[in-house]
């Protein structure tokens, strides 16, 4: 892996994901209410909650997905409302999905070559004509795909379907896919879930690297004790409203969100 | 023996402009999973404008190898202006709707565009103006003509670069990216209505250079010839498994192989009853016949693909 652009810690204060009152509703269902959060740039921030609470819904307004009934999101100051998700790609913002979504008939170095589309710019007369220039693009788009294969450990398999993958790679192609995109924000959908304890070691060393690249990381999960050594701040999730948000030893504790892992009466 | 022979030499080469039409299909298919009845239609308006513009050129003295080359590049231009406005105004904007919407719709644009052509052009036939000396070749007892050989040689040239296109480039990465999951292709960047626009781009200009070579094949070029020629690379793109490139090349030469040895023994199957203007049954007994025992085609997997 190679570092996907130089970038200050701090930025001035001015948070690099500022999500604001952002609602979500499908016809009567309100699916998320009035969720805010943000994420610093470098952070490690968790997103925990009981299944249906709506974490993957905000992921899906995030990224343009979904448009949020009301509320805004704001990636580095800059609204992302509207936009489609392919623009959201290009400011910065990349994603993996809880159900693996890899391009399943496409070699694992295609599906990672397509991440840095976005990044790269022949089009049909390129393609058609394949003069000099388009030539070194799509050296430089294989090279440095396969760079990043060899950080999450699937140089060897560049070749292979990405469906014949195991299920462990096929979630760390998820990865390798999401950075070729050089994303500033990197935002994970349960890249734990059907992992072993050796996978899941390997997976939070893999994490703290991307990390210390430059790319800040916002990740679902349910793995607890992941959740507890890798990150920040671990926001909580029930029933579409963020009951809290903190440090994790603080956030363990917190008697609201016991409740609504446990049930009424627990705390 | 050199019936035989023949047949399959003209069935290779009638398979050869079935197949460059069927990619059409088969690549608008692959992408939004949509039946694009007006591609015949494009393929019609690439060989009505280079008809015209090759007849206007010659006219004017132009030499061949010159008037040629540019009746093509018209072509090729008039048909991608075509197929994006088609995409544009008739497809995108039913994206999102029930699939039998943008089915019907295709039907409707196909119309459209046959009357317009009736209107510009008028309904006679226009006659390929003959520019090439025609040569004949005897080969093993059956005979080729430079032209046939020429129609060979670019259907070839065409299809091998749609081939290097969609497998090697950055752009038919993002096709088949799209062709797999467009909601995922876009979360990684790929901007999904540029690459379906690419996509009409690419299929309109693979339908002009089939409209010049079936015109240059018939001899002649009129604005209803897109109908059953349309029907037929369906049949071929249907044959192969629709959605699948290397299938819509083996289903055209296939099914015009099929069609010519039909022509060509149906009389002598029949004892008569039926002459070989009976040769556009073949495409849609096959047709018939893979819908009912292959849906997916010889080469097709894309329904378990979508699961």
């Amino acid at each position: 892996m190679t570092p996907s652009a130089e970038r200050d810690g701090g930025g001035g204060g001015e948070p690099l994901l500022a999500a604001r009152a952002v609602t979500k509703r499908f016809g009567g269902l309100t699916a998320l209410s009035e969720v805010s959060l943000t994420v610093q740039v470098g952070e490690i921030v968790g997103l925990i909650g009981p299944n249906g609470a709506g974490k993957t819904t905000l992921f899906n307004c995030f990224t343009g997905l979904y448009h949020p009934s009301a509320g805004t999101v704001h990636l580095e100051g800059r609204p992302l409302a509207g936009l489609k998700p392919h623009a959201v790609a290009a400011l910065g913002l990349a994603r993996t999905f809880q159900n693996i979504r890899l391009f399943a008939n496409m070699s694992v170095l295609e599906n990672v070559m397509v991440g840095r589309h976005v990044r790269t710019r022949a089009g049909v007369l390129g393609a058609v004509l394949r003069g000099p220039r388009t030539r070194a693009e799509e050296r430089s788009i294989r090279e440095r795909s396969l760079d990043l294969l060899d950080g999450v450990g699937l140089g060897g398999r560049a070749d292979q379907l990405a469906r014949h993958l195991p299920y462990g790679d096929q979630r760390r192609l998820e990865i390798a896919r999401a950075l070729a995109t050089e994303p500033k924000l990197l935002a994970l959908d349960e890249p734990a879930a059907g992992m072993n304890h050796t996978e899941t070691a390997a997976l939070k060393g893999l994490l703290e690297t991307i990390r210390g690249r430059g790319v800040t990381l916002l990740l679902i999960e349910h793995d607890v004790r992941l959740m507890m050594d890798l990150c920040d701040r671990v926001a909580v999730l029930d029933y579409g409203r963020k009951i809290a948000d903190g440090p994790p030893e603080q956030v363990q504790r917190d008697p609201a969100v016991i409740e609504a892992y446990l049930g009424a009466g627990a705390a | 023996m050199d019936v035989l022979l023949q047949q399959l030499i003209n069935g290779l080469i009638l398979g050869s402009l079935y197949a460059l039409v069927a990619l059409g299909y088969t690549m608008v298919y692959g992408i939004l999973e949509l039946i694009n009845f007006a591609h015949g239609e494009i393929v019609m308006v690439g060989a009505m404008v280079s008809v015209s513009v090759l007849a206007a050129l010659t006219a004017a003295g132009v030499p061949v190898a010159l008037a040629l080359p540019l009746a093509l590049a018209a072509a090729v231009v008039v048909c991608v202006v075509t197929g994006v406005l088609v995409e544009r105004i008739a497809y995108r904007p039913l994206r999102n709707a029930p699939r039998l919407a943008p089915l019907i719709t295709a039907i409707g644009v196909s119309i459209v565009l046959q009357n317009l052509a009736m209107i510009f052009w008028g309904r006679q036939y226009l006659s390929f103006p003959p520019v090439i000396e025609v040569r004949v070749y005897d080969v093993l007892g059956a005979t080729v003509s430079n032209i046939q050989i020429l129609i060979l040689v670019v259907a070839a040239l065409t299809m091998g670069g749609l081939l290097l296109l969609v497998n090697r480039t950055r752009l038919g990465r993002a096709m088949r990216a799209t062709a797999q999951n467009r909601e995922v292709a876009g979360l990684m960047g790929v901007d999904v209505n540029r690459v379906i626009a690419a996509t009409f781009i690419v299929g309109s200009a693979l339908a002009a250079v089939a409209g010049l070579l079936i015109a240059s094949y018939y001899g002649i070029a009129h604005y209803n010839m897109g109908f059953i020629l349309g029907l037929k690379a369906f049949s071929a793109a249907v044959l192969g498994g629709i959605g699948n490139i290397p299938g819509a090349l083996l289903g055209g030469l296939l099914l015009g192989v099929i069609e010519s040895l039909g022509a060509g023994y149906i009389g002598d199957l029949t004892g008569g009853f039926l002459g070989s203007h009976y040769q556009d049954i073949f495409a849609f007994l096959i047709l018939i016949l893979v819908l009912t025992f292959r849906p997916s085609g010889l080469l097709g997997e894309r329904v378990a693909d979508r699961a």
